[in-house]
């Protein structure tokens, strides 16, 4: 008794786990439950039990309440779906004037919204990319067919790569110097010569569009969260949601609202890039001084003058990071928004992958991430850059970044031009080297997988049985074994004991969410992968971020791996493991494991820097050594940090198992992946991507409220 | 113009959800304690004074007194809770947003305490800034911010960024950009706090050989009293938003009004403070052969008039004798205070 009196905290968690227990034993598998067959599959089946709400009917498959709660939302995503259609075909009609036919037409109001932005955008795009790669649709936007026809001259183009490259390298330059100027000439030259040109400029033209547009909604909605409260309080849980839904699950409503293409994925990709925008712009807002803000004030400034003249040029830092994640989230949406037809880098990626075809999955997928690292070194070196002072300088040292560019412009033309004469029978080499006319390692590439496959195929083979037979199965057997009451009162209680009742609401509401979806048997699939990649996860990033840090040079080197890594589009992860473990649930898991280990190694590491160096000395000199500070002194301070850390593994993990659905897996991603080819799959969609939401909010929560609790206790903020 | 420049009537600042309906229902007796339990917290408690042209007062107070909050009052970067503040005859609080930022763009200038300079901005940038706001053109701008630069001696450095200057020449700047637009008045909010000791002791003399040729209407915050002491025409002593009291340095550290007031006092040297009028005897019978200005400062003829037997004559810048002095008096006046302290 004494024991529990001293730590009671010890002795709520036993009673919590006893309680949790005691459900999981006194609740029997019922007989008819079989995982496979799932709750909803809205087929017609004379066991299924259904009802009736809002006009839409839900089959399921019933059991008693405590097993499985009957999906009561089962509603919802038909609801959704339904209310979408009806936004789109039917609702206000509107008359609009058509050109060709030269009369009036109704038109639901939103598809003709829908289709106005789906004009801008691809406009945009088009632009973009026939500046980059040439072509003439652009011009005929503003004149007709028929004058093209007549002015053959005024088709764009596109700039040979020389100049892209020569301009890519320039920029690099003045922003970092030469060593990026120099990474930065050597990608351009490697796609090129590895016959990745177009893809490339695709890709590139796509982020050029959605990118800046991110940006510039990302700033306007960030200003005015800023200043007003109201706006702040409406956006955040769209933003938090938003930072935690799986990118797949966007794209299914997308598809609906503005079809397949370029445009929808430029459309997607800002509905992702724009909330850590708004995010950023907010932070950076708050942070700058009141004193800098008055001082505006005194000086006259209206709240325009203010706003642009004072906040944000003295919070660029922070901005300039927000453009930063924006182009970090839009790579990545390059790659996934392939499923629904942007072209370029992605597109190839994906279909190399669904061909097994290793070896060009593995070429794009490292063009994409050469000019993911490229841009990503750019934004940063770009917000860190310090402005310089230019009035005393002449007009040549002035403009002397612009002089060079325009020189290589004249070059690379005068070279392109050449090139007609040197490869009068081929390809003009020195203009533009086309698709697979370049060198291509695809065959080495395949014929190395095939190698390896021979030669180590026992042994993975061996691994992978043990892996599944032994640790996988039965541990998804005794996630889905769990009752739902036990599973809702295990979250719930921990949430009481971490956060107080609040927090326990909070967290009974999202499971609540997740249970009665019809989804409930595989978002404990979702649960049970990202579990176990989280716990391999954290157990190496711990391990290498506490080793790393012992060093200085290896903690800077492993931060230097971990952004490196943290750049590459997360659907580059699946290339190597499908390479050596083929299609199974480990190689979705040692993806997941990977990608999920850079944010745990990463805080680790973070977390163990902010250590006050006053605290270090004062443990040497009560005589510690090296393994006594790391654990009496570092973990302690450093715990509240790491659980961040945990936090952003767990988000990571979630997205990998999600990913890893194109592999094929059985849980939630796979119903996200199969709701997009589904005509009426936008409401699964949906519905499936907040239930993903949910279960990362859930953990964030419990986290988050540990971490504050931690973190005021030690007195550290 | 003739009148105080700054002139408070009766003005409060509370913070928190319902302070106008508390201190409505207060009838202006309000009592820190009983509104902290309501949840509001009382920044400036009933604050009355007036301000002359070319006076400089200064606000003295330990953080958490409420002289910054008096200041920003009367800046208006917040709005007072009750009272009425006039500027010029103009009433603040009556001002709309336009006329507001007019006379901050004509007639106000301040000085922050951690310099508040734009980060992205050059010295004659930033001190440039307000001129450009106003709508200067850029070129006029940058020449009159050149004589700013000059008066407050960073010529040669007017193209550094601010994180290419120390502390001293940072504030240097947030002065020079508060007096760009040749503001009547002056608010500087613990401009020297965030200086080390020997570059404030300099900063301060800087200050007043500006204050000399400007002769600006001042409030100057701070919390250190010694340097109240030596720049102030009148010292304001704010506790827990109340002025304790208001009066010239040589009457506070003579005739302290309250217990708070007189625990600064103990410290002050005061034949550094006080001048001979301060301390001088009306009679002028048994006068030696010395004369002293009234103005002096008891420090600099103390050893004079210490040698003397007689009492030594005080005479007015008219050379008028008007009252005396005698050496007893200044022994007591330097050592005796304190006996009774002991």
């Amino acid at each position: 008794m004494e024991f529990f009196k001293k730590y009671p905290k010890t002795f709520q968690w036993l009673f919590l786990l006893v309680v949790f227990f005691a459900l999981c034993f006194a609740i029997e598998v019922p007989e008819t439950y079989k995982f496979i067959r799932g709750q909803a599959e809205f087929v017609k089946d004379p066991n299924q039990s259904s009802y009736v709400f809002l006009g839409k009917e839900v089959r399921y498959y019933a059991f008693d309440v405590f097993w499985r709660l009957p999906p009561l939302l089962g509603w919802l995503p038909i609801w959704i779906n339904d209310s979408l259609f009806f936004l789109m075909n039917e609702w206000m009609p509107i008359e609009v004037w058509n050109e060709d036919t030269q009369e009036y037409k109704s038109r639901p109001l939103v598809l003709q919204i829908s289709r106005n932005i789906t004009a801008f955008m691809t406009f945009l795009i088009q632009l973009i990319r026939e500046v980059l790669l040439g072509g003439l649709e652009t011009i005929v936007a503003f004149t007709s067919w028929d004058w093209i026809d007549k002015n053959p001259w005024a088709e764009l183009p596109g700039l040979p790569w020389t100049i892209v490259a020569a301009g890519a390298a320039l920029l690099s330059y003045k922003l970092s110097g030469k060593g990026l100027a120099l990474f930065a000439g050597l990608t351009m030259v490697y796609i090129s010569i590895f016959g990745q040109w177009k893809p490339s400029m695709q890709t590139l033209s796509f982020i050029l569009v959605a990118a800046p547009l991110s940006f510039i909604f990302g700033l306007g909605l960030g200003i005015a969260a800023f200043k007003s409260k109201r706006v702040e309080k409406a956006l955040y849980p769209i933003l938090l949601v938003m930072q935690t839904m799986p990118q797949y699950a966007v794209l299914v409503p997308a598809l609906v609202l503005f079809g397949v293409g370029d445009h929808a994925a430029v459309i997607i990709t800002m509905v992702v890039a724009v909330p850590p925008m708004i995010l950023l712009t907010i932070l950076g807002l708050r942070a700058v001084p009141p004193e800098v803000i008055e001082a505006g004030r005194m000086s006259g400034c209206n709240n325009f003058q203010l706003m642009f003249k004072v906040l944000i040029p003295t919070a660029r830092r922070d901005i300039l990071i927000g453009v930063n994640q924006v182009i970090m989230v839009c790579f990545s949406m390059a790659v996934i928004s392939a499923f629904i037809g942007a072209k370029g880098l992605g597109f190839n990626l994906l279909l190399a992958l669904n061909q097994l075809n290793i070896g060009l999955a593995l070429e794009a997928g490292l063009c994409i991430s050469l000019i993911a690292i490229l841009l990503d070194k750019m934004s940063l070196a770009w917000a860190n850059k310090q402005e310089d002072y230019f009035g005393n300088l002449t007009f040549f040292e002035r403009n002397k970044n612009l002089l060079f560019f325009a020189a290589t412009v004249v070059i690379g033309l005068i070279l392109a031009y050449i090139g007609t004469f040197l490869f009068k029978d081929t390809f003009n080499y020195l203009f533009e080297i086309p698709h697979n006319k370049g060198i291509s390692t695809a065959d080495f590439w395949n014929k190395g997988v095939d190698w390896i496959f021979e030669t180590f195929f026992v042994y993975i083979k061996a691994f992978n049985t043990w892996l599944i037979q032994e640790v996988l199965q039965p541990m998804r057997a005794l996630y889905l074994r769990m009752p739902a009451i036990a599973t809702i009162v295990l979250v719930v209680g921990a949430g009481y004991l971490i956060g107080g009742i609040r927090s326990a609401l909070v967290v009974c509401g999202l499971t609540l969410f997740i249970a009665l979806s019809p989804w409930w048997d595989r978002a404990l699939v979702t649960t049970y992968m990202a579990t176990f990649g989280v716990i391999v996860s954290c157990t190496i990033g711990f391990t290498v971020g506490t080793l790393c840090f012992q060093n200085k040079h290896s903690a800077n080197f492993m931060l230097g791996v971990c952004d490196i890594f943290q750049t590459f589009p997360s659907f580059v992860y699946l290339i190597p493991v499908m390479m050596l473990f083929g299609i199974t649930d480990t190689s979705v898991l040692i993806a997941v494991i990977v990608y999920a280990t850079i944010p745990a190694t990463r805080y680790t590491i973070e977390g163990l820097r902010s250590v006050p160096a006053g605290l270090h000395d004062a443990a040497t000199m009560s005589g510690v050594n090296k393994f006594q500070r790391l654990t009496k002194i570092e973990f302690p301070l450093a715990f509240p940090h790491m659980m961040l850390g945990i936090n952003q593994t767990i988000v990571f993990a979630l997205f990998m198992v999600i990913i890893g659905a194109f592999i094929g897996t059985e849980d939630l991603g796979q119903y996200i992946l199969k709701a997009l080819s589904d005509k009426k799959g936008a409401g699964i969609g949906l519905t499936l991507g907040i239930c993903v939401a949910f279960i990362a909010l859930i953990f964030d929560n419990l986290i988050r409220a540990y971490v504050q609790k931690r973190k005021k206790h030690l007195g550290i903020d | 113009m003739s009148g105080p420049v700054i002139k408070c009537e009766n003005v409060y600042k509370i913070f928190g959800a319902n302070a106008e309906k508390m201190l409505k229902d207060s009838n202006g007796n309000v009592d820190a304690k009983t509104f902290q339990e309501n949840g509001c917290i009382v920044g400036v408690n009933n604050a009355s004074f007036e301000v002359a042209k070319g006076e400089m007062l200064v606000v003295m107070g330990l953080s958490g007194s409420g002289k910054s909050t008096l200041l920003r009052c009367i800046s208006r970067l917040t709005d007072a809770t009750g009272g009425k503040i006039f500027i010029e005859g103009q009433d603040l609080l009556q001002l709309n947003n336009k006329d507001l930022i007019d006379l901050r763009r004509n007639k106000m200038g301040m000085v922050f305490q951690s310099f508040a300079l734009l980060p992205h901005k050059t010295v004659v940038e930033n001190i440039a800034f307000p001129l450009q706001i106003k709508g200067v053109k850029t070129k006029d701008s940058i020449s009159k911010a050149m004589d700013m630069v000059k008066l407050v001696g960073l010529d040669g450095r007017e193209n550094y960024f601010p994180r290419e200057l120390s502390g001293g020449q940072q504030q240097r700047v947030g002065i020079a950009r508060s007096l760009a637009v040749e503001p009547d008045i002056w608010f500087l909010d613990e401009p020297f706090s965030a200086l080390d000791p020997l570059i404030r002791k300099e900063m301060q003399d800087e200050f007043l050989r500006l204050q000399e040729k400007l002769q600006k209407t001042i409030m100057f915050i701070t919390h250190d009293f010694d340097e109240a002491l030596k720049l102030a025409d009148r010292i304001a002593i704010m506790k827990d938003g109340i002025i304790e009291q208001l009066d010239t340095p040589a009457n506070i550290v003579l005739n302290p009004a309250t217990e708070y007031v007189r625990k600064f006092t103990e410290e002050v040297p005061r034949e550094k403070v006080l001048l001979i009028e301060d301390i001088m005897d009306k009679t002028k019978d048994n006068l030696g052969d010395l004369k002293v200005s009234k103005d002096e400062i008891i420090e600099n003829v103390a050893e004079k008039i210490l040698t003397q037997e007689k009492s030594v004559a005080v005479i007015d810048n008219d050379n008028n004798i008007i009252g005396s002095i005698d050496p007893a008096k200044i022994i007591n006046t330097v050592f005796g205070g304190r006996k009774n302290n002991i």
